[in-house]
């Protein structure tokens, strides 16, 4: 029987039409995904199901959850309902839970709304609940005590405490690390099972996707392109859409061969510091080592990766690298000459190297003309080039990542997110640096547009030589973009070694249980048609 | 918590110390010799300067500093020049107006506008919102001396509920009260406007956070989740705001206590400054500086109260 069944759900917030026709059921036990890039609508149908639509929402058609239609009844009995019936964790575990309170009140809080229960009896259950979610830690700790994947284990407590005969997660791993998704993941599939809930699982990544959902539903623009059990639908995708995006998702850049060549970036035994609070009130104050030892060494032209879990130390060494911070103990050099000049960067050497972000939405002043953007760098120079010269190096760079002069004149907010990114990009390449940081440059990017920005990446490289490091989460771009690939952990380069050597044949364990937990595509080329 | 507190307090004693130089040196280089001030424009050179050994000002800076400061510690706050009485008396008699004027203001303005804000937050463009934000509109922009005014007009002129102005003191604590209740509320109204909007952007700020659409999604109605979870988490900006707020209150009431004719502290330092008594000046700003600092000690322990991730900083 189904629990969960979507019949032609429209929505509409003012003159925009989220969804369009949305058709979508679920059995006990089992998980049903979203997918669909940025935009698609998998984010409204998860709220609709919820009945927390935002204000001004209009939506129409039929949600059945158990033989209750979510879209008539009034709000008081959904409040009934929410935490009780149904229960949703959210994707950013850092933000989800309130500061102010300790997670065992706030674990209890869902029963004690829903259940006559005394306080005691509540808090006592909430315990129990955190214990079965596998978190270890106290229910009277606070959420900052907390690391993101411990929270969403929280989160995902207080969706199940009440065992509610379906959970939604919108994207409940997509902020964290992979080994932590790895397990994310693991309990929600043994707590669908055990249950026997309904999951609707909104993520954006096919290989999760791929590997827990029952059931895969993608769309596009508000609407349902394509449905069906996921065995066949990987085996038999239909639509255009579905096939690019997967063709995306596991997109190969062809990158051109390397020469060997003289380095360029030496960093050789490098240690960086951070002072923690005094212990006492007149202590002295203890240090914690961010960066033991590291060494390594970028050759021009060659294109180096660096993964490793949040906190492992990969944006202090981009720091040091940069020069904005001194370091403890080595020294990092480029081209010979080293990157920090007593107390800022040395700027004869940090015009040879550039950084582009990871958001692009937040990485640019909204103020200023794409033209004032990109040539900021021009400020690193002692002789920037000025009227024609000027015109032409902005052209050049446009040119050189896919946009026109044209855009020179526009300001950040017309571009997307993609083309956003390519204007990082060009900014970087203004000066026509030795080395580009690439810092998770295209982690906040869908699948299809990461799958041009790579393409980008790869093209340039073929125009000149290009060297860079490339810092990212996601190991599967990594292996894509990559010469020689680093492994980081806890403040150490635990391995490091030809790319495809490294992952097809990891030494250190730590890689091995990276490499184990990413999600894996399954081979589709013998099952699509070319697009 | 502990060491929080710790850290709070020394550098409250920091504060204290630098705020006592920078009142003395500000006091120091005021122009005009308060000796030949008190004796007028005929007075002979020689009398100027004996009085000026008997109050003590041919001694040195830094021993002057040091018997003022000394003598603070002791609750010796100096004879006032012109009103030839201990400066510690007339402090006595004057804070038992501004004190209390201040807290009365104080809690009535919180009053106020913590249910003005809130109210507003929960209703957010609504016709209630629109109201309460027209009315503080108002209230921030009008002086309260006018509030005054208007209210002695109604209340103490035509009903004749409370007296226009003066203070009878605590021997009858409700007449006390009474007198303090028309200054209190033109202090409070305008404190409550500004108060009623900060409290009611942070909530919105706060209903808009990640937390409040996970509480949402437990099932909690809209009106239950803001009184349990943002409210709280709104606190830390309005406490800011109380804490300025007060100080404010128990100095900034000089033009009131002249409208009413209450005997406070704020009357007493701009008499003692327009008769140059500068022991009555310096001990006063110097006891409304240790009042404001104490204050924010007392803010600052209140966030650690309210954010359980301050208690873990230092």
């Amino acid at each position: 029987m189904s629990i969960l069944r979507i019949s032609d759900l429209s929505l509409r917030i003012g003159p925009v039409d989220i969804l369009r026709d949305v058709n979508l059921s679920m059995n006990h036990g089992e998980i049903v995904a979203i997918t669909g890039e940025s935009g698609s609508g998998k984010s409204m149908t998860a709220l609709s199901v919820m009945g927390l639509l935002p204000r001004g929402a209009v939506a129409e058609g039929q949600i059945m959850l158990d033989g209750v239609d979510i879209l008539q009844t009034p709000e008081p009995d959904l409040c009934r309902m929410r935490g009780n019936a149904m229960g949703m964790v959210f994707q950013e575990p850092m933000t989800a839970l309130n500061p102010v309170q300790t997670i065992g009140a706030q674990v209890a809080e869902t029963i004690l709304i829903h259940e006559d229960v005394t306080r005691a009896a509540a808090y006592a259950r909430a315990a129990e609940m955190l214990e079965r979610v596998g978190l270890k830690v106290a229910p009277s700790r606070y959420p900052h005590e907390l690391s993101g994947g411990q929270r969403q284990r929280v989160v995902i407590a207080m969706a199940i405490a009440l065992r509610p005969k379906l959970l939604i997660a919108d994207e409940p791993t997509t902020a964290l690390d992979v080994t932590t998704q790895a397990r994310i993941l693991d309990l929600l599939q043994g707590l669908v099972r055990e249950f026997d809930m309904g999951m609707l699982l909104i993520t954006h990544d096919l290989a999760v996707v791929a590997d827990v959902a029952d059931q895969i539903v993608v769309m596009q623009k508000g609407r349902v392109v394509e449905a069906g059990p996921t065995q066949d639908l990987l085996t038999n995708m239909q639509h255009p859409y579905t096939k690019a995006l997967f063709e995306s998702s596991s997109h190969q850049v062809q990158l051109p061969a390397r020469a060997e060549t003289a380095p360029l970036l030496m960093v050789d035994q490098v240690a960086r510091d951070y002072p923690l609070p005094r212990k006492g009130l007149l202590g002295p104050r203890p240090n914690f080592r961010a960066l033991h030892d590291i060494s390594f060494q970028i050759g021009h032209g060659e294109r180096v990766g660096l993964v490793g879990e949040s906190g492992c130390g990969k944006s202090t060494l981009t720091r040091a690298i940069l020069g904005l911070e001194d370091v403890q103990a080595g020294q990092i050099r480029l081209d010979g000459a080293p990157v920090f000049a007593g107390k800022r960067p040395n700027l004869a050497v940090r015009r040879k190297m550039q950084v582009v972000f990871q958001d692009p939405y937040s990485s640019f002043n909204p103020r200023h003309r794409v033209e004032r953007l990109i040539t900021e760098p021009f400020h690193l120079l002692d002789d920037p080039p000025m009227g024609l010269a000027r015109d032409a190096a902005i052209t050049k760079a446009l040119q050189d990542v896919g946009l026109s002069r044209s855009d020179a004149d526009k300001y950040i907010h017309e571009f997307s997110g993609g083309q956003r990114q390519r204007i990082a990009i060009a900014r970087a390449l203004i000066i026509e640096p030795e080395l580009i940081i690439f810092d998770e440059a295209v982690s906040a990017l869908d699948v299809s547009v990461r799958a041009q920005v790579l393409d980008l990446i790869a093209d340039l490289c073929r125009k000149r030589p290009l060297a860079y490091l490339f810092i990212s989460h996601d190991l599967s771009v990594v292996r894509n973009v990559t010469d020689r690939v680093m492994v980081m952990q806890a403040g150490r380069i635990v391995e490091q070694g030809e790319t495809e050597d490294v992952f097809a044949n990891p030494q250190h364990p730590y890689t091995q249980t990276l490499i184990a937990a990413v999600p894996q595509l399954p081979e589709l080329s013998h099952a699509t048609d070319p697009v | 918590m502990i060491r929080y507190a710790l850290g709070r307090l020394t550098s409250l004693v920091i504060s204290l110390f630098v705020a006592s130089i920078v009142i003395f040196g500000v006091i120091e280089v005021i122009p005009g010799d308060p000796a030949a001030f008190m004796l007028g424009v005929n007075a002979r050179p020689d009398t100027i300067a004996a009085l000026r050994a008997e109050m003590g000002l041919d001694q040195s800076v830094v021993t002057r500093y040091f018997d003022w400061v000394t003598g603070l510690l002791r609750g010796d706050f100096g004879q006032s020049w012109t009103y030839k009485t201990p400066v510690a008396e007339l402090i006595n008699d004057r804070i038992w107006v501004s004190l209390p004027l201040a807290i009365y203001a104080l809690i009535l303005s919180t009053l106020i506008a913590f249910p003005a804000g809130i109210y507003a937050a929960s209703r957010r463009g609504g016709p209630g919102d629109v109201t309460i934000m027209g009315a503080t509109q108002l209230g921030v922009a009008i002086p309260n001396f006018w509030f005054a005014m208007i209210l002695v007009l109604i209340f103490a002129i035509n009903l004749r509920w409370f007296s226009a102005g003066g203070f009878p003191g605590w021997s009858d604590p409700l007449q006390a009260i009474k007198s303090l209740t028309l200054p209190a509320i033109a202090l409070a109204l305008p404190q409550a406007a500004i108060l009623a909007r900060v409290m009611r952007s942070s909530l919105l700020d706060m209903l808009g956070e990640d937390f409040i659409r996970t509480a949402r999604a437990k099932g909690l109605s809209r009106r239950q989740a803001l009184w349990r979870h943002a409210v709280r988490n709104a606190l830390i900006p309005v406490l800011t705001i109380i804490g300025l707020q007060f100080s404010f209150l128990l100095a900034g009431g000089i033009i009131i206590e002249q409208v009413f004719f209450l005997p406070g502290l704020g009357r007493l330092i701009f008499q003692s400054i327009s008769a140059r008594d500068l022991i009555v000046v310096e001990s006063v700003v110097m006891l409304l500086v240790f009042t404001v600092i104490i204050v924010n000690f007392a803010v600052d322990l209140a966030y650690a109260a309210v954010d359980p991730r301050l208690r873990a900083k230092t």
